[in-house]
């Protein structure tokens, strides 16, 4: 108290200009201290090699690319007919449905996604001796699908309750049943708060599709990320990893710039 | 007796109504002959919405019967869905479909409810919407619309499926004044026409002018009930009195 009252103060701007000039000055340090330390040999051999490109294409993008698509259209298909019906299970007035749902949802919203998979691949046939069709994708897709499910349930009840309560009563009025008021009036206006929270959830199952490493697919059911490890195995370097990180981003990227577009959107809509 | 062999259009019943421990409607007695328009007023919370409601069945009633021309829709077993088709009903907040053009509002349930052909519908669209004087919005979305031309549209959407009657919630008052005018007009005309009409309302002067019948509700009772005039220029109750007094009087 007494040191504040008798040092003369610095003014706030003055302040602020001298922080700057300090995160610069350590900018500027990092950037020289990586060139002058870092192997960029090394970096490249291990990180870009053209070789090991080489090796990796067409394969990394006609067959492990494209498992990742396949698996996650397939899960998303999947998961949002599954997340349709337990979101109308939740806001049902039927309470043993709403109990239902909620078990479900709260569960594998809980649980790693890994474990759902892993039950859904071994735990499965290992207790019933039957297993899912399909192989890798119908297994893995399924897994995902389960899980994904959990999430976009939420988010659709949520889009459904943000529909003003005014909709559902004026299609009632005119004597829709409680469905077809749902199906014509309120799903419609609910898809469009929806539309970009689920791109999210898409985005997220391209990227959880990596996980299904576990179930131990062949060649020709590799997606993107298992793709890469088995590569830098042979190439004994880390560039398949730098290939599949750019093909991801390729995806993803412009998928993330679409969510961010909608969102902008649905905000000037209201 | 010649009163008795009429239905009413709408018949309530000791309709009570409560939401868990607050009851809003405490036995209410009231009906609307067909071709009359009857008009509901009284102060805020007294329960005007919840009865109007409870005539369609957006409100549970929870005891009492409501005959629709006679026909049970409190029956458990009632075709609400079919009942409401001839009861149309005009709310505060217009409640357009905003996903829909102005067109498809009016034909949307005449298709998936009445099972009209599109030709049908879209004729009878056509009509109505010249009717409230809105042909020239037929292609546009509600949210390009005013206030007052979006409660026309909605009042066309309930017309589009000549139900038998119509409810209103007070149609105007989420209306900026200037726009008042335009949606009275249109319910004059429905009266003119001969609609039965149900009518919650704080606009004193189309009650008087509009109106058959006058009702005040008050606490959940209904304190006044008779012909439009005689209850604003000469009330039995001093509640009624009181709340006339703050209308300034017609
Ligand atoms: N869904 C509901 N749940 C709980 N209470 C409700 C509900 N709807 C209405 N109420 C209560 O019932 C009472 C009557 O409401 P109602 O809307 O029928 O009054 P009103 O006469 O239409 O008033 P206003 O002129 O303000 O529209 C109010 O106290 C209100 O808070
Ligand atoms: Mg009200």
């Amino acid at each position: 108290m007494a040191d504040s009252t008798t040092r003369p103060k610095m003014s706030p701007r003055r302040r602020s200009e001298l922080i700057r000039y300090v995160l610069y000055g350590l900018l500027v340090a990092a950037a020289i201290a990586a060139i002058f330390f870092a192997d960029w040999g090394r970096i490249q051999r291990n990180f870009f090699n053209i070789d090991s490109m080489r090796e990796m294409l067409p394969s990394v993008v006609t067959i492990a690319a494209r498992n990742t698509v396949i698996y996650t259209v397939a899960s998303f298909s999947l998961g949002i007919v599954g997340a349709l019906g337990l979101a109308l299970m939740k806001m049902s007035s039927v309470k043993p449905y709403k109990w239902i749902a909620t078990v479900y949802i709260e569960l594998f919203r809980g649980l790693p996604a890994l474990i759902t998979i892993i039950l859904v691949a071994f735990g499965l046939p290992i207790a019933f001796g039957w297993r899912i069709p399909g192989g890798t994708l119908g297994t893995g897709s399924l897994g995902l699908a389960i899980v994904a499910s959990a999430y976009m349930a939420e988010t659709i009840r949520a889009g459904v309750e943000a529909v003003p309560r005014g909709q559902m009563e004026a299609a009632r009025s005119l004597g829709m049943s409680h469905a077809r008021a749902m199906a014509s009036i309120v799903l419609p206006q609910a898809f469009r708060i929806i539309v970009p929270p689920l791109t999210n959830e898409f985005v997220l199952l391209i990227k959880d599709t990596s996980l299904l490493f576990v179930i131990g697919t062949t060649p020709l059911t590799k997606e993107l990320t298992k793709f890469a490890r088995d590569f830098m195995t042979t190439e004994r370097n880390a560039t398949p990893l730098t290939v599949a990180a750019i093909l991801y981003l390729i995806i993803t990227l412009p998928l993330t710039r679409l969510v961010a577009q909608l969102e902008k959107r649905t905000a000037r809509a209201r | 007796m010649l009163a008795d062999a009429t239905t009413h259009a709408i018949d309530v019943r000791q309709l009570h109504k409560s939401f868990g421990a607050l009851e809003v409607l405490k036995g209410i007695d009231f009906n609307v002959d067909p071709g009359e328009v009857v008009c509901v007023i009284g102060p805020s919370g007294s329960g005007k919405s919840t009865l109007l409601r409870c005539v369609n069945r957006l409100e549970e009633p929870t005891s009492g019967t409501i005959l629709i021309e006679g026909e049970d829709i409190t029956d458990p077993d009632a075709d609400v869905d079919s009942l409401r088709t001839r009861i149309g009903m005009v709310f505060q907040q217009f409640n357009l479909f905003p996903h829909l053009t102005v067109l498809r509002n009016l034909t949307i349930a005449q298709r998936k409810v009445l099972k009209r052909s599109e030709e049908e519908a879209d004729s009878i669209a056509r009509a109505v919407l010249d009717r409230v004087g809105l042909s020239d919005k037929i292609d546009e979305y509600p949210i390009r619309l005013s206030g007052g031309q979006q409660q026309r549209v909605a009042i066309a959407r309930a017309l589009a499926m000549k139900p038998d009657m119509m409810l209103f919630d007070e149609p105007t008052s989420a209306l900026d004044p200037e726009l008042v005018g335009e949606v009275l007009d249109v319910m004059r005309g429905l009266a003119d026409d001969g609609m039965t009409m149900m009518v919650v309302t704080h606009e004193m002067g189309f009650a008087a002018e509009v109106a058959d019948r006058l009702v005040f509700m008050a606490d959940g009772v209904v304190v006044e009930d008779g012909p439009a005039r005689q209850v604003i220029t000469n009330p039995t109750t001093e509640r009624a009195r009181q709340f006339l007094r703050m209308f300034g009087e017609t």
